[in-house]
């Protein structure tokens, strides 16, 4: 079977149509969209991004992290100091940002794997590690401490070192996001993601049947975390700024986690529907929130609204988009 | 090392000590709760600002005293409880972790914003008459605010262990949490049980944010980092186990009084996220806890 016959394998022809759809509509989507449109277009597409990352960890092999801030910081802080201090590109940068990310994430899970942590007490070691590093940065000169690291403001485009409007942005970030989209396909119908299926499924009958969960849940988590710096690398680059206090809060790793649960956790549309609906009632919330002058109001709306869809639709959008309109893959 | 820094490390550590028993208090609510229903209240630190936000408008508002709103900011809370676990959790019992985290997430925002929207983002503290007064033991110095919400701690986790123990609703709880089938087998109603677990997890919360708005000032902002603090101190005293909440209450009072004293303020946390990292690694269960996770 060649690569791409396996990859589209039991996937309706109505569901390959719409997915050439939307990725022709994505890359024309610039010329179609003004300058507000585009950067909303742009964090659906970070965050999609970043959500299918994460679902690696807990929708494929079943580890719940709450701490995923900590690869998305340390990538960014890397790559943005070593460019920042020794004006080294990111486009170098990112292979020491990914290898650090890569080896945080060995840590925290050859510990938590190790010593069979799992549920919640796994997710309350990567919310301990993630917290213990914002910590440690605040008090870290080379990363600017708590004051911050700046990135210099360059309307010149520079590709080289990443330095250009939001059109260059956007289709790297679009890049990422389909690039990881068609990774995860693959990762999914490799065996080592019947692997981690089975490990989330039943970790003690995948043992018994000689699945080698460790390395599994180790690589699953190693993965994760090179594609969260991969995010965090692109958002330092996006925003030209880094604070310890949102770089490794909690409240980003909790936003990590959203689009993936909100659109339908292990699927890989999930995350890319979560993205769609999040990202969507922020822009409106934030609308209506403008219309009555009191703050705090839009973060009301945004929690009823998760209420609504944790309460009628616990297992995400998506499966029920797709069971819906058939766009579900075929059982084989 | 001189006379002054023990006297300063033997300060620190007693103020950690009265601190803690209020920690304790607020941890005792997160493990009451889990220990029982096996939810893990995400909404924890935003409950206990709610309450200090209570509190604080009692005092402002109504010229009532902290100390004396305490009884009724705990029944609010225990009904608020009661009706929060009846309407919304109860679906979600035995659900998958990430679906019960979501929920509670939501429950968060709802509370912290609504806070946010009431009180503004400002920091809210009230001026107690016995503010500056305090207790002097030899050569010790207690501050007499922090020396009553401690011992008010103590009275209330001493009256909740009296209900666990001594009253017929207590035992069913604590029997429904040991074996839920047992328990309905028996004739048990186990939903109400819950309900008012949530109930009781609720007030304690309640009446510890009561007890430290008489301590520091509140912000919405302090809503996530109290949520934190909970988890901590119910992992290393030992998740269900209500001496290990009070316990590591005050183990991790007392850590971050000496990490303020000996290292800088701002470094406080990480100590006892330290102390979280390694009691997860080798001592899952807790101090406390009697079997793994």
């Amino acid at each position: 079977m060649t690569l791409l016959a396996r990859l589209t394998g039991g996937v309706p022809a109505r569901s390959l149509w719409g997915l050439g759809l939307l990725l022709v509509l994505l890359l024309v989507a610039p010329a179609l969209l003004g300058k507000y449109g585009l950067s909303v277009l742009i964090l659906v597409l970070y965050f999609a991004f970043v959500g299918q990352a994460w679902n690696i960890m807990m929708g494929f092999a079943g580890q719940l992290s709450l701490g995923h801030a900590l690869y998305a910081g340390v990538g960014g802080y890397i790559a943005a100091g070593l460019f920042f201090h020794y004006g080294i590109g990111p486009w170098a940068g990112v292979f020491v940002a990914v290898a650090a990310a890569v080896a945080a994430g060995s840590i925290v899970g050859y510990l938590g794997f190790r010593f069979s942590l799992a549920g919640v007490y796994f997710a309350l070691l990567t919310i301990a590690f993630s917290e213990f590093t914002r910590i440690a940065f605040d008090h870290w000169g080379w990363a600017g401490g708590s004051g911050g690291l700046f990135l210099k403001v360059d309307a010149t485009s520079d590709i080289l070192n990443l330095r250009g409007g939001p059109l260059l942005f956007y289709y790297v970030i679009l890049a990422l996001a389909a690039g990881t989209f068609v990774l995860c396909r693959a990762l999914l119908e490799s065996r080592l993601g019947r692997y981690w299926l089975a490990i989330r499924e039943d970790p003690e009958a995948a043992q018994a049947v000689g699945v080698p969960v460790l390395r599994c849940k180790m690589i699953a988590i190693m993965i994760s975390a090179a594609l969260t710096a991969l995010a965090g690398v692109w958002n330092a680059f996006y925003y030209n700024n880094l604070f310890p206090e949102t770089a490794f809060a909690m409240g980003r790793s909790i936003e990590f986690t959203l689009a993936p649960i909100i659109g339908g956790l292990g699927t890989l549309f999930g995350p890319i529907v979560g993205a769609v609906v999040l990202t969507g009632l922020g822009e409106i919330f934030t609308d209506l929130s403008e219309v009555f002058h009191i703050s705090g109001l839009k973060q009301i709306f945004y929690g009823l609204a998760l209420l609504v869809i944790v309460m009628y639709r616990p297992a995400g959008v998506w499966p029920w988009i797709a069971d819906r309109f058939g766009f579900g893959e075929k059982r084989r | 090392m001189t006379a002054d820094f023990l006297l300063s490390l033997a300060q620190a550590i007693t103020k950690g000590l009265l601190t803690g028993m209020v920690y304790g208090l607020m941890a005792l609510g997160l493990s009451v709760i889990f220990g029982v229903m096996r939810v893990v209240n995400f909404a924890h630190g935003e409950i206990m600002v709610v309450g200090m936000y209570l509190a604080w408008m009692g005092f402002e508002y109504l010229q009532v005293s902290p100390m004396l709103s305490l009884p009724v900011i705990a029944l609010i809370f225990f009904g608020a409880g009661y009706a929060l676990q009846r309407v919304l959790i109860s679906p979600f019992i035995g659900r998958p972790e990430h679906q019960q985290f979501l929920l509670l997430l939501a429950i968060a925002i709802l509370l912290v914003n609504a806070c946010l929207v009431v009180a503004g983002p400002d920091s809210r503290g009230i001026q107690l008459e016995s503010q500056f007064d305090s207790y002097e033991l030899g050569p010790f110095v207690f501050d007499a605010v922090r020396v009553h919400a401690a011992l008010t701690a103590v009275v209330i986790a001493g009256l909740l262990w009296l209900f666990f123990t001594r009253t017929r609703t207590g035992k069913s709880i604590r029997a429904a949490a040991d074996n839920n089938l047992g328990a309905l087998v028996v004739g048990l109603d186990v939903r109400r049980l819950y309900a008012f677990t949530f109930g009781v997890g609720a007030a304690c919360v309640g009446a510890a944010g009561a007890l430290m708005i008489t301590i520091i000032p509140v912000t919405p902002f302090l809503a996530a980092e109290y949520t934190l603090l909970a988890f901590v101190i119910v992992i290393v005293g030992g998740l269900g186990s209500m001496t290990g909440a009070l316990a590591g209450g005050l183990l991790i009072g007392v850590s971050e009084a000496v990490a303020g004293l000996l290292l800088q303020p701002s470094l406080k946390s990480m100590v006892s996220f330290g102390i979280l990292i390694l009691v997860l690694l080798l001592r899952p269960q807790g101090l406390f806890g009697k079997s793994g996770p």
